[in-house]
Parts: C-alpha cells; structure tokens; sequence
C-alpha cells in the first residue's frame, strides 16, 4: 500500500521506517559494491577496510539521493552514515563507520556545513580520537546563497559534497596519505561555489506536507536542499534569465581566472527531468564561456536532490590538472561510474 | 527532589512533546526544515524507554542517561544540544540521592553553558538560548529572593515564554533559520518553543514531588 495525504503521494510501508527500507534496497540493488550495516544504520564499501588506503565517510540528513550512500564503492566513498530524512545522523553512526572503514592510514569525515551535521560529527570525531583512529574533518561550505557572516551559521554544503568525494576518493584510490587527502577536499571546497533554484517545494515522509507554499509564477532563489525556502522569491521566467542569475551569482563569488578550466555541474532537485537539466546545460555552458572560463568537464543529472522537488542547482569547481585527472579516475558506486 | 523528579519530568516533557509535535513541526517548516517536532518525539521516547528501564540510579545519572539518549537517537541540531545540556546538568549532581531548590539551578546553569558553548549561540540570536537563559537567570534570582521553588520555577516558566515570543521579530543569526535571513523574522524559534516546554513539563513535576 502506499501512502496518500492531501499533499502526498508517496510509495510506503510505514513512513517512519522509509529511510531504513530504502538503504536495505540500495544494498540488495549493489551487493556488488556496498553493504548495508542495519545495526549501526550505515553503508559501507563492500571490501572495506582496505589496508592501508585512507578512507572517506560522510553522512547526513536522507532526502538527498543518491548522496551519500549511493557514493560508496571504488573511488569514492568508503562508508556513508545516512540520518532520518533531512536530519543529521547520530555520532554513534559516525563512530560506527570510522571503525568499519579504517584500515590504518586514516579516515577523512566530509561534513556538510549544517548545525546538526557539523556538531555530531564533531562528537563522532572526538569519539574515534579516544579509540585511537586518526581522523581530520572537512567542513563543506559552497552556497553563495548564504552571506557568510556572523549573522548565519555560514554558507550551506551543497553541491561541492558530490564533486568532493568524486574527487578526493580517487586521491585515496591512488595512494595518497591522510593529510594530502584532506588537503584535496579543502581544495574542491575553496574552489567551488554552488547556487540554487526551487520550482516547487518537497514534501517530507514524516510530515506529509508540502514544507513550503509557493503562489503560482513563482520561483525561491538560493535555496539548500532541505526544502527551506530561498533568499527571495522572484517571478518565474524564461530558463536562460534563470541561468543568468545563477551563473552571475557563482561567477562573481568564485572570481575565477581568466581562460580557467572549470567543472559545471548541473544538479536536478529530484523533480526536474535530465530534458530540463540538459536545457539548462546548454545555457550554462554558453555562459560561463562568454564569462571568459572553459567548461572543460561536466556533470549533468540528478546527484544531491532534496525529495521530489522541482529545481535545480549550479555547482562551479576550478580546475587545475591535478584535480581534473582525479576526476576522470575511475569511479564505480552505486550512482556514479565511468572507467571502471 | 531526587530521581522519581527527573523521572516525571521527562515523562511530561515526552507526552508534551507528542502533544505539540504537529506545531512545532510547523514552527521549524517556516523558518527550518521542519522535523524539530518528529525529532523531539523520537528522541524522548527513547529516553522514557531508557528512564523506565533504570529504576536504581540517582537523579544526576538518569539526567546523564537521558543526554546520552537524546544524542544517540535524536540527530539534527537538536539531539547533541539537549544531550550535552542534559549530560552536563547531571553531571552536577554526581551520586548523590537527592538534591535542594538551588542545586537545580546548578544543574539548568550548567546545561545553559554547554548549549551556549556546542551551539556558540547568545540571547537575540533566535535560537534555544533565547527561553533557557531567562528562565535559568529567573529562577535563580526567584530562589535567592527567598520564593518558595514552585513560585521560583512558574515564574521561570513565564520567562521561558517570554523568551520564546522575543524570538518571533528577531532574525536568525544561528541554525538553519539563519539562512533565510530577513525572511527569519515573524516567526517564532521552534527551539526555543521546545524549551519553553521542557521548563513547563520540570515545573510540572517538581509540582508533582512536593
């Protein structure tokens, strides 16, 4: 049976244990790849730990699929600690995966900068410092949305996260130590910034309502993806006016080099199809080289989405050689694979 | 007051929890994410499951019990504040069996500290911060003024209040509300809503205990 309110529509058993079933699924659909921990509520790389390579774990709040378990497998994530729909997993998930996926060299936490997320995986952090594992954290900050100020808790980790753990997994793949490992993520950190846009609001299991209304013709700018509204509301108009404002907004904030390889990256909500993504690609790329930078490698589909909402987000990343060969390395997850 | 206090107090704070979590899922859709209400839930059932299963311990090792739920079974935000803060005010009171009217001021002193401290937030900030300092400040201030700890503890009740309608022209300087910013202010912290809650169900149960 599947679960109907007013505002929803949905296929569930119990909306409670959505999360759970979902991850059970995700390993039945990859026993290849990953496996799924019930226990400790954490998906782990198949053939983890792996001696002497240093692992990456991330997590937070479900609702992003496939981030982040759909992200475990060769050259990406070692484990993934997935919390209730947008809310942040416990530090005992954390602890759980640091241990599962350590093989001596290290583990590297890639957190999203959200309260909940920052401070449990800071406790999960001090945890496995007391069981003697040596762990560095890298805290997740691209959304030019948010004025980074002491007024907010600091820009939202969005699209960043995927290009990240893309990137820094394949260092780990090929060899690297702990401290160049991190260095890799801090770098895709810096070097990316992300802007978001919501068509429509998304509609969490637990709740069944929509989280917010928005009036016909209207768009949220510089939204997360939690299904919290934007900045502002503006009037929906044509897709290359939407690109405009996207392109500006991370351009202006990235201040990228002149003739700069980049890395476009342009992520659907959950609701838009690839035929929209696609749309907007095109607009993007043309963009971005009036703007004066080179569109050298792409990522078009839906990778970090906030439930079945409609939107889309742009994710910038300057490259230089180091980062664009991590790129292309070989890749083979449940959501992501190329080479491999 | 001793361990039968704490026990009450977090079954009153768990069927309050249940009774308001559609508003306070509400409260956090406008401003948040909306799960404050279904994480709150969660996270004190767990902790009268764990309460209910611990009949011997002093009233500072179930506040520890209860934090240590709530940071294994909450998430978000909100499970490592109440937990450090719950964990913290336990602590106060060691092994001892029972303890006096000024003592629990030490114990809700000492949870505002960790709060302020994980949560790096001060009063105005729209946060949690906003209803627990002035009912902690209230209670002290009731208590050494020589008002009897019911008095004392419904006057922190309508500070904690208070407290939580300040927050609703603020803008959000810390969590997720932060994000909106402008768009934060009109609405009222779903936290410090909780909060307000929390001080209601403990003035309940001390109630209850004389």
């Amino acid at each position: 049976m599947a679960v109907e309110t007013t505002h929803m529509r949905k296929f569930l058993n119990e909306p409670a244990k959505v999360v759970k079933e979902s991850l059970a699924g995700l390993a039945a659909a990859h026993p290849d790849l990953v496996r799924y921990d019930a226990a400790a509520q954490i998906i782990v790389r198949r053939d983890a730990p792996r001696k002497g390579k240093v692992a990456l774990i991330s997590g937070g709040g479900s609702g992003h699929e496939p981030l982040h378990g759909g992200f475990v497998g060769l050259g990406m994530l070692d484990a993934a600690c997935p919390g209730e729909v947008f809310t942040s997993p416990v530090p005992a998930q954390m602890l759980a995966a640091t241990k599962a996926v350590d093989g001596g060299a290290g583990v590297v936490h890639i957190v999203k900068n959200y309260t909940g997320d920052v401070l449990n995986f800071k406790l999960a952090a001090e945890d496995a410092a007391d069981e003697g594992i040596k762990v560095t954290s890298v805290v997740i900050d691209d959304d030019v949305a948010v004025q980074d100020s002491l007024y907010t808790a600091g820009r939202r980790g969005v699209g960043a996260t995927v290009l990240a753990e893309k990137i820094a997994g394949a260092a780990a793949e090929g060899g690297a130590d702990l401290a160049k490992v991190t260095d890799i993520v801090k770098r895709v950190n810096d070097r990316a910034r992300s802007f978001g846009v919501a068509l429509s609001s998304c509609v969490p299991p637990a709740s069944g309502k929509p989280i917010f209304d928005l009036p016909e013709g209207q768009i949220e700018l510089g939204i997360g993806i939690h299904g919290e509204p934007g900045r502002k509301r503006a009037t929906l108009g044509h897709a290359a006016e939407i690109v405009d404002v996207m392109v500006e907004a991370v351009i202006s904030d990235l201040k990228p080099r002149s003739g700069a390889k980049v890395l476009a990256f342009v992520n659907g909500m959950g609701g838009t199809p690839l035929l929209e993504l696609y749309l907007l690609y095109g607009e993007v790329d043309k963009k971005l080289r009036a703007a004066g930078v080179e569109p050298a490698r792409n990522l078009v589909g839906s990778y970090i989405t906030s439930l079945e909402m409609a939107g889309a987000s742009l994710t910038v990343l300057e490259l230089d050689e180091e980062l664009s060969k991590l790129w292309d390395a070989p890749v083979h997850t449940p959501a992501l694979r190329w080479g491999a | 007051m001793d361990a039968a206090t704490i026990a009450t107090w977090m079954h009153g704070i768990d069927v309050v929890m249940r009774e308001e979590k559609d508003h306070l899922v509400q409260l956090d859709a406008a401003i948040g994410d909306g799960d404050h209400g279904t994480n709150m839930t969660r996270g004190f059932e767990a902790v009268v499951q764990a309460l209910d299963a611990d009949s011997s311990s002093p009233p500072g090792k179930l506040l520890i019990l209860a934090g240590r739920t709530l940071v294994g079974t909450v998430g978000g935000a909100s499970g490592p504040l109440w937990g450090s803060a719950l964990r913290s005010g336990g602590r106060v009171l060691g092994d001892q069996p029972t303890f006096e009217d000024m003592q629990l001021v030490e114990v809700l002193a000492a949870a505002l500290a960790s709060v302020k401290d994980l949560g790096t937030a001060s009063v105005g900030d729209k946060t949690m911060v906003d209803a627990l300092e002035p009912a902690v400040e209230t209670l002290r201030a009731r208590l050494s003024g020589g008002a009897s700890v019911a008095d004392a503890l419904g006057d922190a009740g309508d500070a904690a209040e208070a407290g939580m309608r300040s927050t609703i022209p603020l803008q959000a300087r810390k969590g997720r509300a932060s994000y909106l910013g402008e768009r934060s202010i009109g609405h009222q912290d779903p936290g410090a809503t909780s909060t307000a809650l929390i001080i209601r169900a403990l003035q309940r149960a001390v109630a209850q205990a004389s």
